[in-house]
């Protein structure tokens, strides 16, 4: 076989030995040449001479050779191709299956391949990309990872590092409550995505402005005006690209601001999409652990010797207190920026280009399966070519010539199926997928297509091509004369192919079966809340120099709060720090007062700060005690509410928690005076937290913009969302509304990536039965065709239809049985790359593999029980006679 | 050696080379010799023009090329007919003799 490929292949590539060869006969004609001459007398530099002139100049001779045979194996192409098309159109229905199941197959490979190639692949869109690092600190003592840095970090790691060339803070806010700003000055108050960064980071990422400058160190000094940068999205949609922008002020949050300069259109932080404006985070403002950092590496520097690095500058801060460095055993977090960016989507992404790639063989196999019954019914045909002289390399090269047009066609319809496809799946994409702008089609997915189609090519062309093409031309020109009852042999390729595909499919459907159990399993999950889409939510933002007057600030929430609840049909209205499921609420270390270790950091809780009712309007059930009032908070009594989990934790009972004492520092003691219910805030699929309710006035964080809920069965809706503005605006109308989703949002959004790969994997698994049940039914409606004159006979003979029909359909589910076997065993061995994906079941779950090898079981039997009914209405006279 | 100025007709050559393979397997050179002979010196084929047609007609299957020791111990190239050629020469002496006939009755008719 493999001499046939070679033959096949040398005319494309032999042709320096063509020119080797023609150089040896050019200077063996002038040798005989010579020869005949010197015979004739002459000396041999008159002979060679005259040798010469009669060839009459070897170069041209030799371009007229190679034009000669350019033109023939151009020719013999254009010939091949002419004949191959006609063949495909002649056979339309052929072709229009053949196409469309690869252009399935190649379009979900493409499109699956684009979000691999702009999610993985692709570098950050900055220079030297591979340099660029997040710094964060680990605090295994107490079970938190990645946090932020605080302005100890920065000055030392930027004063005192060896592997980074600079590091700079940037702030984004956290989960739910995203930094942003209020700007006035010109036209309609609007409420700008904002980001905050230390003069280091543009200049780590070699961002140069489009207009004006960067922020620099001077931008810092205390008494120097207060500047902005606007994006490049910005600066269109608000100021028409008006190149004079530079120098104008604008308001962000009441303080008037000069714009210093307009980032370039190319220009993306990270994965933030829709950012407005950049402020300077001087280092002065730095308050607590908030601020993420990026820094560039030194040219040659690993990311290793980086953690060595801040692991050795991590004891040199002087301000943080040495028992909690101690406790919490700080240890440097340090991980490539573009890893950082992707997180673990990986796993997601490579499950599904594995699933669609499985998808792609069966339609291949699908295809193969076709082309070999196609090339049967041409046996006759070919056996003649070969009788006639047509070499085997000839005849397997037309042959793999059309299979190659059919994939050509298949990959430039499936292009565009990708194209189409892209467009849905970025769409529909779970929100937290990383890098979403970067997905597109480009060269590296057009090289991967080409690759792609021209491997399927070869693997569905090179099965008939290889069968067909050689030896044995007398008994096949005999054999196809008639159609004898079919040996073994003949059918046994085609066997093969689809017990490779109902393999291929039970693999599939065993993987999309375990996501759909593990959706049901997360599904069944109480999350803690009852009825999430009927509450809406929305932040507000008041500015900054508010906070100074916290009195006035709760006052505004407070009334807020009186004219949502007023709206007609809301049973509940509250407003807090953050929403469950949010991903907004912080995790502090939370002081017990019966239960102190000396010596022991007190472990980090899940916090909220919330107002009274805050529990009704969420739905989370009361266990023991009662609910926050406004008494409690007007009174600022020192009060708290705690989950059920942490109650059981400390005291077994929830209600026994009832009056004792808690806080967030040794000084400052709280009494529990409420138990609630158990919420999963860190998604479906993680344990609920054990978390702590402080009341809202605790912190001075939130009320400046807190996240209003009410309770509403038209949740969702633009036109509540309309009476809830002109009531917010009633207080103040300069007041912006973000953020604005349901709870049932932050849910959904807490198992998109499940449903994601639930859906893809479905549809893949849907398309892999199809094309698996449909090459089935193909091949035993076939073997039924080839066997009606055996059938006929079988019948003449007194054979009932009821054997018939079992013969047939033995021989399909005997096929079938054997595919499912190698499925199972094929699936066992790969649906543990499945398992990071899995809730609540094994990746070797019996009952799923079981359903889904009934199913598929059940689905041959019907594709083979209607060809085999077919069969046994044959009229045995009418079957004798055929043919 | 004086050149005849004699032009090939289109597709001529071709009938002229498989004829000169007719009886034996001959190189280059040969195949020239053995045209100029059977035309009676009337041709005189190029190697520019006998060479590309060579290799075209090895790439149809028409002819085979070996090599081997020529009369005086050189390695040549030599070109064989096979039986497509042969086949192809058949065809290609009726087409002639039709032409012949027809351009024949053609110049005699007034």
């Amino acid at each position: 076989m493999a001499k046939r490929i070679l033959s096949l292949f040398r005319n494309l590539f032999r042709k320096r030995v063509i020119e080797s060869a023609l150089d040896d006969e050019l200077r063996s004609t002038l040798e005989v040449l010579m020869q005949e001459k010197m015979e004739q007398g002459l000396s041999q530099a008159v002979a060679r001479r005259e040798a010469l002139i009669e060839i009459g100049g070897i170069e041209q001779v030799k371009e007229g050779v190679r034009a000669a045979r350019a033109g023939h194996f151009v020719e013999a192409l254009a010939r091949d191709i002419r004949y191959a098309l006609r063949r495909l159109r002649r056979n339309l229905s052929f072709t229009a299956v053949a196409v469309l199941t690869l252009a399935l197959g190649i379009g979900g490979t493409t499109a699956i391949f684009s979000v691999v190639n702009g999610v993985l692949i692709q570098p950050l869109p900055y220079s030297h990309p591979a340099r660029l690092v997040e710094v964060g600190l680990d605090l295994p003592g107490i079970k938190q990872f990645n946090w932020p840095l605080s302005r100890a970090e920065y000055v030392t790691f930027r004063e005192q590092s060896r592997t980074f060339e600079d590091i700079g803070l940037y702030y984004t806010g956290f989960g739910g409550n995203l930094y942003s700003a209020n700007v006035t000055g010109f036209g309609r108050p609007e409420h700008v995505p904002a980001l905050g960064v230390t003069d280091g980071v543009l200049a780590i990422l070699e961002v140069t402005p489009l207009l004006g400058r960067s922020f620099t160190r001077a931008d810092d000094e205390p008494g120097s005006p207060d500047t902005v940068m606007i994006t490049y999205g910005y600066w269109r949609s608000e100021f028409g690209s008006d190149h004079s922008v530079i120098g104008k002020t604008i308001d962000i949050d009441g303080k008037p601001s000069t714009i210093i300069g307009v980032l370039p259109q190319r220009f993306r932080f990270l994965d933030m999409t829709d950012l407005g404006i950049l402020l300077p985070l001087s280092t002065q403002s730095l308050r607590g652990y908030n601020y993420f950092a990026v820094a560039r590496l030194k040219p040659g520097t690993t990311p290793a010797e980086a953690i060595a690095d801040v692991a050795r500058m991590i004891p040199m801060e002087l301000d943080r207190p040495v028992e909690f460095f101690k406790e919490a055993r700080v240890t440097p977090n340090i991980e490539p920026l573009k890893q950082y960016i992707i997180g673990d989507i990986g796993g997601v992404l490579w499950v599904l280009m594995g699933g669609i790639g499985l998808v792609l063989l069966i339609a291949c196999a699908n295809v193969a399966s076709l082309l070999l019954v196609r090339v049967e019914g041409r046996q006759q045909e070919l056996a003649i070519r070969a009788a006639l002289g047509g070499s085997p390399g000839r005849i397997a090269g037309s042959l793999l010539l059309e299979s190659f047009l059919l994939a050509v066609i298949g990959g430039a319809l499936g292009l565009l199926f990708a194209y189409g496809g892209l467009r849905a799946l970025v769409a529909f994409a779970p929100s937290d997928l990383p890098r979403l702008n970067d997905i597109r089609i480009d060269g590296l997915v057009l090289l991967f297509t080409l690759g792609v189609t021209i491997g399927s090519g070869l693997l569905f062309g090179a099965m008939p091509a290889f069968k067909y093409a050689g030896g044995g031309a007398g008994t096949r020109l005999r054999e196809a004369g008639r159609s004898v009852s079919a040996s073994r042999k003949r059918h046994r390729a085609r066997n093969v192919l689809v017990v490779i595909q109902v393999g291929l499919a039970l693999v599939l459907l065993v993987s999309s079966g375990l996501m759909i159990r593990t959706f049901q399993a997360l599904t069944h999950v109480q999350p803690g809340f009852t009825a999430p889409a009927e509450v809406e939510t929305f932040h507000v933002h008041f500015p900054p120099e508010m906070i100074k007057d916290p009195e006035r600030l709760l006052r505004m929430d407070h009334a807020i709060l009186d004219n949502i609840a007023a709206i007609p049909g809301v049973s509940s209205a509250d407003f807090s720090g953050a929403v469950p499921m949010d991903t907004g609420a912080e995790s502090d270390p939370v002081l017990v007062k019966d239960h102190m270790l000396q010596g022991q950091l007190p472990p980090a809780r899940r916090c909220f700060w919330v107002s009274p009712s805050f529990f009704e309007t969420m739905g989370i059930p009361l266990v023991a005690g009662r609910d926050l009032t406004w008494s409690d908070i007007m009174n600022k009594r020192p009060v708290a509410i705690v989950s059920e989990n942490l109650a059981r934790e400390y005291w077994r009972n929830p209600s026994d928690a009832l009056g004792k004492e808690i806080g967030g520092s040794p000084k400052d003691w709280r009494q529990i005076v409420g138990v609630v219910g158990n919420v999963h805030d860190d998604g479906t699929s993680q344990e609920a937290p054990a978390t702590v309710y402080w009341p809202i006035t605790d912190s001075d964080g939130f009320l400046d913009s807190p996240a209003f809920a009410l309770r509403n069965t038209h949740a969702g809706t633009e036109s509540l969302m309309n009476e809830v503005r002109r009531a917010v605006w009633s207080v103040d109308s300069n007041l912006p509304l973000y953020q604005v989703h349901t709870l049932d949002y932050y849910y959904s959004k807490s198992m998109a990536r499940t449903s994601f790969t639930l859906v893809m994997l479905a549809l893949a698994g849907g398309m892999a039965l199809l094309l698996g049940i449909v090459g089935l039914y193909g091949v035993i409606a076939y073997s039924v065709s080839q066997r009606t004159h055996e059938i006929g006979i079988r019948m003449a003979l007194g054979a009932q239809k009821r054997d018939v029909l079992n013969l047939v359909v033995k021989g399909g589910m005997c096929l079938t049985v054997i595919g499912v076997g190698v499925g199972v065993a094929g699936a066992l061995a790969l649906t543990r790359f499945l398992s990071s994906l899995l809730y609540g079941v094994k990746p070797t779950d019996p009952l799923t593999f079981a359903v889904v090898s009934l199913v598929l079981t059940g689905v041959a039997l019907l594709a083979c029980y209607v060809p085999a009914r077919r069969a046994t209405k044959a009229d045995p006279i009418v079957a004798l006679r055929y043919e | 050696m004086a050149q005849k100025r004699t032009d090939l007709l289109r597709g001529t050559l071709d009938l002229l080379v498989l004829k000169a393979l007719s009886l034996e397997p001959l190189h280059g050179v040969g195949i020239s010799r053995r045209i100029t002979q059977i035309t009676k010196e009337a041709f005189q084929v190029s190697f520019g023009s006998l060479f590309p047609v060579l290799h075209r007609m090895e790439e149809s299957g028409w002819v085979e090329a070996e090599w081997r020791s020529s009369d005086n111990n050189r390695r040549a190239k030599y070109y064989r007919l096979t039986s497509a050629g042969r086949a192809q020469l058949k065809d290609e002496e009726r087409q002639w003799n039709q032409v012949v006939k027809i351009m024949a009755a053609a110049v005699q008719s007034t």
